[in-house]
């Protein structure tokens, strides 16, 4: 992955997103995710009502690696089942370790395959899988 | 002017194969000298043996080693005939030494620890565990506008239940140094141990610990050119002696029975198993280095690219010095940030360029919780950079904000 790959137009316009910049009234689940060694630090709040996800939050702050694939996330995630966007991280995680690698599992991640070729910015790896991380934590906790 | 340059194989490797490194990152880790370098191959070549355990030649070579590394440990720093120095194998060991063999037994319920907001997690974390453990409070020295600690500061804090201060001689996140004579002499009034977390003092200043007094100093060999795997902890032989030991096993003991052990002298006492000779062996080296250069040459040296990385980053729009931005009283350490831009993009920016620095919080979160920044980008300088490598980081800089798609 090159720089202007990694910082093109559309992870800019993510990273700046507000869509979900904001704290939800009655969050229930919320989960915090860091990177101890680069400072990037989100929070997910959920609302998921009869299994489906309502409601994102997205607070805290971080790169704009981190900050892009966050809004990708809940962009992808908002209205679907708990079992469909834990799909959708296990399918990114995949992409990013190249475990998953078939064409039709890799559409469902939309706009969020542009990180497919993260592992090559070895550096950069972990800010692109944070929110996913998070978002599984998540779903798992009851 | 000497080259150091050429005395660093890896700032040649690069060199040679392109575009040099400017490798401004020196606050996580310097790199090494040939002289480093050859010491720990001789060691392993002509006198490998394991010292203390044999009555041959060869192992009484490989135990002049490491008492002779000792010995010059003690000189280079002054270390007053009532203090030992223990060979460890980084800062973050010597200092969990202390907590749990001195802090484990000499705090107790309702004592105060007391510490900079600005401590290294190395120097922070071991406390709050003694605290949780013994129920004791720890309180904090916080930094005025500058990013300073202030003797007005430590003379509020200190009180009389304050039993042990543990504070670094030099933040590794401001480059900030701290009143230590203040500190030192408020604590010991009231009869509290001082350990001094030296990890960015020893590569930089002259440390004289006699005159200093601490009853504790650690650091790493690899901040100052010597290899990784090397720690020191000096202590006071009053406290080291009253002090259980920390790990058990081999080389810490007299005899051995099986329901019981007594305990060899110091530094013996803290050094079970087999100690990393090769790094002792290029630690000494290390400390030859700098003797060779001077410390007094050194510093002139780092002042000078102090203040020219002071001047450069204060002149680039949208860059922000964290804490002071002044030349006095600090070494070349400096934080700071890019409007707009996170610290972690502005690194794998520089990275195209070949210059190396660091972001994050530094192993120093408490302090950036208290000043207010999620994450700095921290520069930082060592006696064999050059204006070269801080005019490339600069320059550098100056491109990071059109790569996230500002205007300038
Ligand atoms: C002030 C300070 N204390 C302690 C440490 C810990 O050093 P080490 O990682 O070598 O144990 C460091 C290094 O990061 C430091 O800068
Ligand atoms: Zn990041």
């Amino acid at each position: 992955m090159e720089l202007n790959e990694l910082y093109s137009d559309i992870i800019l316009e993510y990273s700046r997103s507000e869509a979900y910049r904001k704290p939800l009234k009655e969050p229930n689940r919320k989960e915090r995710g860091v990177n101890p060694s680069c400072g990037d630090d989100i929070e997910l709040e959920l609302k998921i009502e009869d299994g489906i996800i309502k409601e994102i939050g997205l607070l805290g702050t971080g790169c704009a690696i981190s900050q892009a694939s966050a809004s990708m996330m809940a962009e992808l995630i908002e209205g679907k089942t708990t079992e469909e966007a834990g799909r959708l991280a296990d399918t990114f995680i995949g992409m990013i370790q190249k475990t998953v690698s078939e064409e039709e599992k890799l559409e469902t991640l939309e706009e969020a395959r542009v990180f497919q070729n993260i592992s090559n910015m070895p550096a950069r790896v972990k800010c692109a899988v944070l929110s996913w991380h998070t978002l599984k934590e998540a779903l798992e906790k009851k | 002017m000497k080259d150091y340059r050429k005395d660093f194989p890896l700032l040649s490797y690069y060199h040679e194969k392109g575009r040099g490194i400017a490798y401004l990152d020196n606050a996580a880790t310097t790199q090494k000298p040939f002289s480093v370098l050859r010491a720990e191959e001789e060691f392993y070549t002509h006198k490998n043996a394991n010292p203390h355990r044999g009555a041959y030649d060869l192992s009484m070579a490989a135990t002049k080693v490491l008492e002779d590394v000792r010995e010059k440990t003690k000189r280079w720093l002054n270390v007053p005939k009532d203090g030992e120095i223990i060979f460890t194998k980084n800062a973050s060991e010597s200092l969990n030494l202390v907590a749990y063999s001195y802090g484990m037994h000499a705090i107790s319920a309702g004592d105060e620890i007391l510490l900079a907001v600005s401590e290294h997690h190395s120097n922070l974390v071991p406390w709050q565990m003694v605290a949780k453990a013994k129920g004791a409070v720890l309180s904090y020295l916080y930094l005025d506008e500058e990013g300073r600690i202030t003797a007005e500061e430590v003379k509020k804090k200190i009180t009389d239940k304050t039993k042990l201060v543990a504070i670094a001689q030099v933040s590794n996140v401001t480059g900030c140094i701290s009143p230590l004579e203040d500190i030192i002499g408020l604590a010991h009034k009231r009869d509290a141990v001082v350990v001094v977390d030296g990890t960015q003092g020893a590569p930089h200043l002259t440390v004289d610990l006699e005159k200093m007094d601490a009853d504790f100093y650690a650091f790493s060999g690899h901040k100052m050119l010597g290899p990784m795997g090397i720690g020191i902890l000096y202590g006071k032989k009053q406290h080291l002696e009253s002090m259980p030991p920390f790990l058990y096993g081999g080389d810490m003991i007299e005899y051995v029975k099986e329901q019981s052990a007594t305990f060899a002298p110091l530094p013996q006492k803290f050094e079970a198993g087999t100690q990393n000779m090769g790094s002792i062996a290029g630690f000494g080296a290390a400390i030859a280095y700098l003797e060779g250069v001077g410390m007094k040459k050194l510093q002139a040296l780092e002042k000078e690219l102090t203040g020219y990385l002071l001047e450069k980053l204060g002149n680039i729009p949208y860059v922000s010095i964290v804490g002071s931005s002044g030349p006095e009283n600090r070494i070349g350490v400096v934080p700071f940030v890019i409007e707009g831009v996170h610290p972690h993009d502005v690194v794998t920016i520089l990275n195209k360029d070949s210059v190396a620095i660091r972001a994050g919080n530094h192993c120093a979160q408490p302090l950036h919780a208290y000043l207010k920044v999620p994450a700095t980008c921290r520069a930082s300088v060592y006696l064999y950079n050059t204006r070269d490598d801080i005019d490339r980081l600069a320059d550098s800089l100056k491109g990071v904000r059109r790569w996230l798609g500002y205007g300038a």
